[in-house]
């Protein structure tokens, strides 16, 4: 009797992890298609990086990366759902078909580009190391000996590591949200990241008396599509291309950023 | 549908997985030691102590066993610098995790000592020991014989949940396998590796408390 129940449960559970190893195969399908047919796109935008993509009180996704994918659904004429992503995480959701695009102050490298595609870029975007002004700190070299707060896998992570001596302590967090935690308490003499979020730890804890240091790079942001999904990376291109002709690239950079995009480079 | 796995891009990284693996055992062998020294102290408050030491333990017990460690990790590492405490991630790794300990050991030892023969107390203080002699002497060998399987789960509990602590930045097995993933975009091969190191790890630490505890904690006892 014990045989025949253990039998059932071994099926069952057999059958159970074949089931959920299906669910995950994502299909190279054409997205283009795809979204024009559901009416649906799916957007991963950041909720942890003001001015580009956060939540207010109301807990209502907002900030130029969220508007610019609003932008695109609607010339698209679909729905737009968006996915909140971190740093980490936003390549892999494009690489496995959870998100169609990815607008989230995505920087463009060559070690990016092996994995996934870019449109043209759509905002300005600048990294760099910041500290308090009691600090003083002119060139990379003097990084020597000091903590500094990135997070992992963002471009600031990439150039940090190339420019910073031996002895400098990089200290490497998952989100965005940790790593200004982590400046904010002291866990950290010097963070590492955008001009926004700097801006905002400036803004909102002006007894730190932080001030820019050093330049990282000056990295425009580009939107991400999965490796292959031509028709939907050309589609996009388009938008951007009227969009920037009609003035809608300026007019979100105004409003986010308090200043024209500038010109932007094309992929 | 076909994959490509790459196990050499993840592998040539070795230095990062071995400062991980060493970090991982690092924490877990201080982290235990602490937490099964405060247990063992904590288990008497609860069966033999005053009052008034007892209402704290147990409520140290109860707050630390229904809460998260993750969030009793991030209290200690970003929520004490605004007490002007400020500990460095391994430092706060290895806090959090032997508080944790301590608290489920505390009752897992206070269960093996209160299963304790009566006779064995009395017939120890008939011979004048004295109550920490009784305590270490007679009633927490055979205690912590009858309770070290469960013991040793809590530790690889507490070894395994050392993952988290890559959250701040402490440089660990999964903050290895992060790091190298968010390098190489090579995320199934970096996870599957550092599981399988995980799970090596987990089975040979098993065995070796296993050993450490017979041939130091509780040896010689008949059942």
């Amino acid at each position: 009797m014990f045989h025949d129940i253990r039998r059932k449960c071994l099926k069952a559970f057999t059958a159970l992890l074949l089931g959920s190893l299906s669910v995950g195969v994502a299909l190279a399908q054409d997205a283009l298609v795809n979204i024009e047919k559901n009416k649906l796109i799916k957007i991963a935008v950041p909720t942890d990086f003001a001015p580009y993509g956060f939540v207010g009180p109301d807990l209502v996704p907002q900030g130029l990366d969220v508007d610019m994918a609003k932008y695109i659904a609607s010339q698209l004429g679909v729905m737009v759902e968006l996915i909140p992503v971190t740093t980490a995480n936003r390549i892999p959701y494009l690489q496995t078909g959870r998100a169609d695009l990815v607008i989230s102050t995505l920087g463009k490298n060559p070690e990016r580009a092996k994995v996934i595609d870019f449109t043209h870029a759509y905002s300005p975007f600048f990294q760099g190391v910041f500290g308090p002004k009691s600090m003083s700190l002119s060139s990379p070299a003097g990084l020597a000996g000091k903590t500094i707060g990135v997070t992992r896998g963002a471009i600031e992570d990439m150039e940090l590591t190339k420019i910073a001596p031996a002895s400098a302590q990089i200290r490497r967090f998952e989100d965005n949200s940790a790593t200004v935690s982590a400046y904010v308490s002291g866990q950290v003499q010097l963070i590492a990241t955008g001009v926004p979020v700097a801006e905002n730890v400036m803004k909102r804890n002006p007894q730190l008396n932080t001030e820019y240091k050093l330049l990282l790079i000056d990295s425009p942001n580009f939107i991400g599509v999965a490796k292959g999904q031509e028709a939907l990376r050309s589609r996009v291109n388009q938008i951007i291309e009227t969009a920037t002709t009609n003035g809608e690239i300026d007019l979100l950079a105004q409003k986010w950023l308090n200043r024209p995009a500038g010109k932007l480079p094309k992929s | 549908m076909s994959v490509e796995l790459d196990f050499w891009a993840v592998l040539a990284q070795w230095p990062i997985l071995l400062t991980g693996l060493y970090w991982t055992v690092f924490l877990t062998v201080v982290s235990a030691a602490g937490g099964l020294l405060i247990a063992i102290i904590f288990a008497w408050v609860r069966t033999a102590g005053p009052l008034w030491l007892r209402a704290f333990v147990g409520t140290y017990v109860e707050f630390i066993r229904n809460t998260p460690f993750i969030i009793q990790l991030f209290f200690i590492f970003f929520g004490l610098p605004a007490l002007g405490v400020r500990l460095s991630p391994e430092l706060a790794s290895v806090l959090a995790m032997a508080i944790n300990l301590s608290a489920y050991s505390t009752e897992i030892i206070r269960a093996g000592v209160q299963a304790t023969p009566k006779g064995q107390i009395e017939a120890a203080q008939s011979l004048a020991l004295t109550t920490p002699q009784i305590y270490l002497r007679i009633v927490m060998p055979p205690a912590l014989q009858k309770v070290w399987p469960a013991l040793v789960s809590q530790i690889i509990i507490v070894m395994l949940g050392s993952a988290v602590c890559g959250q701040i930045s402490a440089p660990e097995l999964s903050y290895a396998a992060n790091l190298i993933q968010s390098r190489n975009f090579r995320a199934f091969e970096s996870y599957i590796v550092v599981t399988l190191i995980y799970l090596l790890l987990a089975i040979l630490t098993r065995a070796a408390l296993n050993w450490m505890g017979s041939r130091f904690l509780f040896g010689g006892q008949r059942g």
